[in-house]
């Protein structure tokens, strides 16, 4: 009975970390595939043309600048709509909001990041593309910017929710140290509160802008897929396409193991290194924000 | 001291800064509630027996979108059958096994890695590894081990948060008397834990129920007239579908795709309004 003990207690302590360590693997494959099919690329595609402002794959034009611009145009547009909102919602749900408007906001802000990207970018084409075409006067509604506003409710809830955590965790003998100083509630909230959680706040804003870099269903159904060098801030009111949109729209065309199917890899590696680099960050100023913390509490 | 007379007494300053919160934070939740009011008001006519349990004909104009509804619910059952075992057992592992060191660090990097890769690089992933490496083919399997990855980061972060909130102290009385590591977190601590474990793990497949990039190359099939045969088989989703009915066809009828929104909404809300129940029941029922 002990022995048998003692040898189910090994296995199951085995499996389970087992499935700790899987998450490492998980990672590492996923990056592995994505080198295996996206760096023959490098080997198949001249970089003049790689790095050149035409993306038409149909005549071996892989000019992946364009795409990269669009992914920036709309993302940046995202964040202008994204993260003011966003910590403004977060600053009035952590400190001004009433009890019971908090406990209805919160759900509410949940509720929109639970929104499949794809209903969305449905609303977006038969409501808001529309309407900005009208109201605008434009061509058509599907641009950058429509993908902007739309991604940047995408990119919201991340932000709120980030931001208003990191606001919650500051103690609460900090504003009322303010406040017994003198300070009006919002001098506390702009002079202690949120420099405060700083960090966190930064983190938000970080991870949001990673959501919407990567976002792909709303901006491939809104933005016009139109792989045009954006050259100017007018790009915005025009069609763009993304690199993930792009991935999404072409992949279910090209044969395997062709050169466009290599270079639709390698813009997926692209997007991987570049969110490894947004997530890594965002969790280094956390980890250091938290280390600072405990050095002044103890 | 103050020599300068400010521009705006300072509770002037705190009301107009005030007001500007408050309508930040309604320009944030208006569009939510008018959104979803819509989908609800103006799908709601086309949700009926027969939409729900009949098949598309006519190019998806007429019809019902039965194996749509019948695939998500497929690839969601597929999904929570890998992620759930491996998810709540890597929580577990963070939470009671995982020593302070560099490689349990490496551990959590990775779970924040998982948790940003964008979903379409799922779907490439999920195409050179299950579709074309492991020649699983474009079915409900390699779908529903993509989507399981992608979930793997909702599932273990909640559920760890869940797990560390069961005070050491039932840990300790458990194990000082006689309970071996294992016996303690088995009985003790993941009954306790339990409802903030389902509640991620409903958030987590949430997601994949909702998601169409990760299955658009793996797993989603444009049209198919029936329902799938094995695992091996592909798959209508629904918001693949409602992709595939607001951009791909011309002529689509309104009443369908806005009635194709609303089940998938409903699905997916559903799920989100069910975990926020268990939850805050839970919170008021714990007694520590």
């Amino acid at each position: 009975m002990e022995s048998n003990l003692n040898w189910k207690e090994y296995v199951i302590t085995r499996a389970i970390r087992a499935a700790g360590y899987s998450t490492i693997l998980f990672v590492v494959l996923i990056f592995y595939f994505l080198l295996v099919e996206g760096l023959p690329t490098l080997a198949e595609v001249p970089l003049s043309n790689l790095f050149s402002i035409r993306w038409y794959p149909i005549e071996q034009y892989f000019g992946i600048l364009p795409l990269i611009s669009g992914s920036i145009i709309v993302t940046l547009g995202s964040a202008i709509v994204a993260v003011p909102l966003g910590i403004g919602t977060a600053v009035f749900i952590s400190e001004i909001s009433p009890r019971w408007a908090r406990e209805i906001l919160k759900p509410l802000v949940e509720l929109l990041g639970g929104l499949p990207s794809v209903v969305l970018g449905f609303l977006g084409i038969l409501i808001l593309a529309p309407y900005l075409r009208v109201l605008l006067n434009l061509p058509t509604g599907l641009t950058a910017l429509t993908g902007s506003l739309l991604l940047g409710g995408i990119a919201l809830p991340t932000v709120v929710t980030i931001a208003e955590d990191a606001l919650d965790a500051v103690p609460r003998a900090y504003r009322e140290g303010a406040w017994a100083l003198g300070a009006t509630r919002w001098q506390t909230i702009w002079r202690v509160t949120l420099p405060a959680a700083r960090s966190g706040v930064l983190t938000a804003v970080m991870l949001g802008i990673g959501r919407a870099i990567g976002e792909t269903m709303t901006v491939m159904m809104v933005t016009g897929n139109a792989p045009v060098m954006a050259l100017s801030l007018s790009a915005i009111f025009s069609p763009v396409r993304t690199m993930t949109s792009t991935i999404a729209a072409e992949m279910g065309e090209v044969s395997n193991g062709s050169v466009h199917y290599h270079t639709l890899f390698f813009i997926g590696m692209v997007l991987f290194i570049i969110s490894l680099i947004v997530n890594v960050t965002a969790s280094a100023v956390v980890f250091r924000s938290q280390k600072r913390a405990e050095k002044v509490l103890s | 001291m103050m020599t300068k007379k400010p521009l705006f007494n300072r509770n002037l300053t705190q009301k107009l800064g005030f007001s500007l919160l408050t309508l930040m934070a309604a320009m944030t939740v208006i569009p939510i509630i008018v959104v979803v009011v819509y989908i609800i008001y103006a799908g709601g006519g086309a949700v009926n027996w027969e939409f729900l349990s009949g098949l598309p004909h006519d190019g998806m104009r007429q019809g019902g979108i039965m194996p749509a509804i019948v695939g998500t619910f497929y690839l969601t059952l597929g999904t929570a059958a890998f992620s759930v075992p491996i998810g709540i057992a890597a929580a577990v592992y963070l939470s009671e096994y995982a020593p302070d060191n560099w490689w349990t660090r490496l551990i959590r990097i990775a779970i924040i890695n998982l948790s940003g890769i964008p979903s379409v690089v799922y779907g490439l992933f999920g195409l050179g590894l299950f579709v074309l490496f492991l020649k699983f083919g474009t079915s409900i399997l390699s779908a529903s081990l993509t989507l399981s990855i992608m979930t793997l980061p909702v599932i273990i972060s909640t559920s760890e948060e869940a797990l560390r909130s069961v005070p050491q102290s039932f840990r300790t009385v458990s194990i000082s008397l006689g309970a071996t590591r294992w016996q303690t977190i088995r009985r003790i601590v993941l009954p306790e834990a339990l409802p903030g474990i389902i509640t991620g793990v409903i958030l987590g497949l949430e997601r994949a129920a909702g998601e169409t990039a990760p299955i658009l190359f793996t797993g989603a099939a444009f049209f198919l007239p029936r329902l799938p045969h094995s695992i091996f088989d592909a798959t209508m989703a629904l918001p693949y579908h409602l992709f595939v009915i607001s951009t791909q066809i011309p002529e689509m009828p309104f009443q369908i795709q806005y009635g194709t929104a609303l089940v998938l909404i409903i699905f997916v809300l559903g799920m989100n309004i069910f975990a926020t129940i268990i939850r805050s029941r839970a919170r008021a029922r714990r007694q520590w």
